[in-house]
């Protein structure tokens, strides 16, 4: 069984802990059943299904720390694992930014984990692809997409006394729709803890009605446009300039966020007043883990209020010797928005450009953190408040900040790739230049 | 068991890297674990032909068996501290089969006569149950058994016998020299790779090969905090397919070129490149910001590689042309219409591409694919005209071809093999051409070294590549560093604007270590040669913003 209760994971990580000769000795132990199934042409190209359970140990002498990991529970295994964590760790270098283990934490409960989605078989698998496949088939269109489900636990516990425990499921699903002359192209992407909200026919039904839409398009001059991005769209632009928050980098002024003459942005208002993004382990629409990695409590965490940099992620070595908490990096965001649909958005829209998705995205500058890339798979002109025609796709150059100092309208937020990012109205966005690709 | 960590490379540069992340697949163990021997061939072809048996009795048409080991040791270090040491295992058995003309694929890490067979079983199972779904049954092109083989990467000095204190000597030395040299920061790693792995197919195949990788690299960072700026010059090595003896830096093995550059072919020296690299960083600050416009751009092949990597390499890619890509890396421009017109002009007349998995210290080279064809070469792109794709046994057919073209690949044992890039790789000049020869006709360009940022769009029409060090070149002459560039092109212009190439002197290799393709992703390596070459006319972008 590749998910365990608290208890029996308790149980094995107080067992393990017993072998310990070290100074300080963390476990951790994980198991999950992942699945998925893959389509391309109308039909199925690969499917399977793994599972997966295994015990990590890290021994600790001084500042040297080595980690073994088996997938073997009998007390022999164990405690064999335990003896190689410690060797390895005594060959190992000192790390001078060794910090001493945690002890016993508060976690917030978190809804993580959905019934549906464990109990997810290889039928379910097969009936999502054709729920997906069979309408396009009936409309002449080629569908290509992917799933992937998964069920499993994480706990950890140290010899300080710290111990944690989750379960959590997940589902993502992806599809591309062209047309049989590959003159369109839609795409749609959901993804949730309980499968139960994923209907993988009305998403493709997205995708299909966007590939019919996107099939004679127009080119317009590269240039500055108003936007509207969908959420599927703007999120993995947010997402690299939350990856970029780390507090180190900063401070050594290698990072958007360092400022002229030293020191760092935080506190100063980097963008427009009506951007707020936090994180919260707790948030129904993206519950998370109830703590990092390393074990430190996920709590909500305000990142930008108002415009302003409120906080930056810590590693617990450079917390420490900046004297400060340290918050470890969220592993979902919510991007605040209002009420506003991606219709009404376009509604309100005098020119512009809708886009579902963008595409290659890689830095330029980390400096300023301009980044590239395409927009793919249905992009729009948009006309007094209707969508006009299909145009083709666009090279992008712009930096999330820069983007973020020109909103226009900021729509109700919906779940894209584990966070929660409204559609967004930009002013003077960045196209540098046009692609035939469809 | 399959474990697959991705370790998130903060402090890096942004071309070091293809993912944003390295993948660790495996189970951490001791390096001196990494040097046992693992079970001897005669025990993996009992295992194999077990996996064959029992594939057949259920049905199967077709079953080939993949018996991995596969070793990493990577190495992070940053300014005089080692950040990190991973010495990763994972072993086991890959079976894929044919049933009812549909694949099955199943792994497993129980290496033994009832867990391979249990396996082989389950694979067989699970392409009865796909098959309700086929709508194309699978062809393979016919291969003829090649019975007991062997195959070995031809290395020197193997890395995993190296010990970890000489490595991390030397990443020290890289790291010291920087600082000294005016970097504020430096990262530094090394990356390397060892499959062992037996392939057996019901052709009568039973190939053992023994392959090695190796990728040093860093990322050195200069900043100036007063005027709240810095800048970055990663390595410029490249990932080989060679032992330790690439970072023995011979003489022998570099490149001079202008403005005191040094190119590497066979032979990296890492410490001379750091300081280097630490002396171009600081230079990069004051540089002067591009003017856009069109340049002619010189490019390095320690830059190029990459560029012929998005924009050919990719496109080619049978799978892609033909869709299967297409929910995820996309599909292609280089569409079966133009390659039967045998008139598409790819490039200019100058562009002779091929692919190959043979060719030594290469990424791709092995004897054999991970479907037991032997390696070969053949063309991409003759005299600028699209000649071929690459493509597997159950592709080949579409192309009118007999013979898979052997490069088929998974990274793991427990990974399902698929079509994956040989080396694709730009024939040099034949004409006597060095790189000072070339700047000399230059009137207005830019000379560019190095990977840096590169983004395409998912038909590889439209790409858009920064590097790592820029100059501008008037009248025949370097007159100095440029910064903010990247240029921006279409690949079929691009490559019609090919006017000049460097001749087989000034040729080498670049590599991607971590290429990924595939859902669930996969990673690979490949390697790309090329002489600098002359692209005439090209649109050149100003990338310099104030937030």
């Amino acid at each position: 069984m590749a998910i365990l209760s608290k208890e029996e994971a308790k149980k094995i990580i107080d067992k393990v802990l017993a072998f310990s000769k070290a100074d300080e000795m963390s476990v951790g132990l994980s198991g999950n059943r992942t699945g998925n199934i893959r389509y391309a042409r109308n039909s199925v190209s690969t499917s399977g299904e793994t599972t997966d359970l295994s015990l990590s140990v890290t021994s600790v002498f001084g500042k040297k720390s080595g980690t073994s990991t088996i997938n073997e529970f009998d007390d022999a295994s164990l405690e064999k694992t335990v003896r190689r964590a410690e060797e390895i760790a005594k060959l190992a270098p000192d790390n001078p930014e060794y910090v001493p283990m945690l002890g016993a934490q508060q976690y917030l409960e978190t809804n993580s984990f959905a019934d549906s989605t464990a109990a997810i078989n290889p039928d379910y698998r097969a009936k999502a692809a054709f729920d997906s496949i069979d309408p396009c088939v009936k409309k002449n269109l080629t569908a290509a997409g992917y799933l992937e489900d998964s069920a499993g636990f994480s706990a950890l516990g140290n010899s300080r006394g710290l111990f944690g425990y989750n379960k959590s499921t997940s589902i993502d699903f992806s599809i591309t729709v062209r047309t049989a002359d590959g003159k369109g192209s839609g795409y749609a992407a959901r993804d949730f803890n309980d499968a139960s909200k994923l209907s993988t026919a009305s998403a493709t039904e997205v995708a299909m009605q966007k590939a019919m839409a996107s099939a004679t398009a127009k080119a317009l001059e590269p240039g500055k446009y108003t936007v509207i991005l969908e959420p599927t769209a703007g999120v993995d632009l947010l997402d690299n300039m939350m990856r970029s928050m780390d507090a180190r980098n900063a401070d050594e002024g290698r990072s958007f966020l360092g400022k002229k003459g030293g020191g760092t942005r935080l506190g100063e208002k980097l963008f427009d007043e009506r951007v707020n993004i936090y994180s919260d382990p707790q948030n129904l629409e993206i519950p998370g883990s109830p703590f990092s990695g390393d074990g430190r409590p996920q709590e909500k965490v305000m990142w930008v209020e108002n415009g302003v940099v409120k906080n930056m992620s810590y590693s617990r070595f450079w917390a420490q010797k900046q004297g400060v908490k340290a918050i470890a990096p969220p592993s979902g965001f919510i991007f605040q928005g209002g009420n506003e649909s991606l219709a009404d958005l376009i509604k309100g829209t005098e020119k512009g450009i809708l886009v579902t998705r963008l595409w290659y995205i890689r830095a330029v500058d980390p400096q300023t953190l301009l980044y590239t890339g395409l927009t793919r798979d249905g992009t729009f002109y948009i006309e007094n408040g209707q969508i006009k025609y299909p145009v083709k796709n666009f090279r992008f150059n712009e930096s999330p900040v820069i983007m973020l100092n020109n909103v226009e309208a900021i729509g109700k937020p919906v779940r894209a790739g584990g966070n929660l990012v409204p559609p967004l109205k930009i002013r003077d966005f960045t196209f540098t230049s046009l692609s035939d690709a469809v | 068991m399959k474990r697959r960590d991705f370790m998130q490379m903060t402090g890096m540069g942004a071309g070091a890297f293809m993912l944003s992340s390295v993948p660790v697949i495996g189970n951490p163990v001791s390096a001196a674990q990494l040097l046992e021997p693992w079970i001897d061939v005669a025990a993996k072809k009992k295992f194999a032909e077990i996996a064959l048996n029992a594939a057949k009795s259920k049905g199967a048409t077709y079953t080939d068996v993949r018996i991995g080991r596969y070793l990493q040791q990577y190495l992070f270090t940053r300014e005089k501290q080692v950040q990190n040491i991973v010495n990763a295992e994972s072993y086991g058995v890959g079976i894929r089969v044919i049933a009812n003309g549909t694949w099955g694929f199943s792994a497993t890490s129980d290496v033994t006569a009832e867990g391979i067979a249990k396996c082989a079983a389950t694979a067989v199972e699970i392409a009865k149950a796909n098959s309700k779904f086929q709508k194309e049954p699978v062809i393979l092109a016919e291969q003829k058994g090649v019975g007991d083989k062997t195959w070995k990467t031809p290395i020197k000095k193997n890395a995993f016998e190296i010990p970890i204190q000489e490595k991390i000597d030397l990443l020290m030395n890289v790291n010291g020299e920087a600082m000294k040299n005016g970097a504020g920061f430096v990262t530094s790693n090394m990356f390397f790779v060892n499959e062992q792995k037996y392939f057996a197919s019901s052709d009568g195949s039973f190939i053992d090969q023994d392959v090695h990788r190796i990728w040093p690299t860093f990322t050195v960072t200069v900043t100036d905090k007063a005027a709240g700026k810095f800048k970055t010059r990663d390595a410029i090595s490249s990932p080989m397919g060679m032992g330790y003896e690439y970072l023995d830096g011979l003489a022998s093995e570099k490149i001079a070129g202008p403005n005191g550059l040094v190119g590497y072919r066979n032979s990296y020296d890492m410490v001379e490149d750091a300081i280097n690299a630490a002396k171009q960083a600081k230079e990069k600050m004051t540089a002067k910001s591009v003017l856009p416009g069109k340049y002619d751009l010189v490019l390095d092949p320690n830059h190029l590689g990459l560029t012929i990597h998005e924009s050919v390499g990719h496109p080619t890619e049978l799978d892609r042309v033909l869709g299967y890509e297409a929910n995820y890396a996309g599909t292609s421009f280089a569409t079966l219409d133009k390659w039967e017109s045998k008139n598409f002009a790819y490039g200019s007349k100058l562009v002779n591409i091929v692919a190959d998995k043979m060719q030594p210290n290469t990424l791709g080279a092995v004897g054999y694919d991970d479907e037991g064809v032997p390696c070969k070469e053949w063309d991409i792109i003759k005299d600028g005209v699209l000649v071929n794709y690459q493509a597997i046994r159950d592709q080949v057919k579409i192309i009118g071809e007999k013979e898979s073209h052997g490069c088929c690949y998974a990274d793991n044992w427990n990974s399902v093999q698929f079509q994956r890039m040989p080396n694709i790789s730009l024939k040099p000049g034949t004409e006597k051409r060095s790189v000072m020869d070339m700047i000399k006709g230059v009137e207005k360009g830019i000379y560019i070294i190095g990977r840096g940022s590169y983004s395409i769009d998912q038909q590889r029409y439209n790409f858009q590549f920064g590097g790592q060090v820029f100059y501008e070149i008037k009248n025949g002459q370097i007159t100095g560093m440029l910064d903010d560039v990247a240029y921006q092109s279409n690949t079929q212009e691009f490559w019609n604007s090919c006017t000049q190439l460097c001749d087989k002197d000034d040729y080498r290799t670049f590599g991607s270590f971590f290429d990924g393709k595939g859902q669930p992703a996969q990673v690979s390596a490949v390697s790309h040669g090329s002489a600098t070459s002359r692209f005439d006319g090209v649109n050149v972008i100003n990338t310099g913003r104030k937030i």
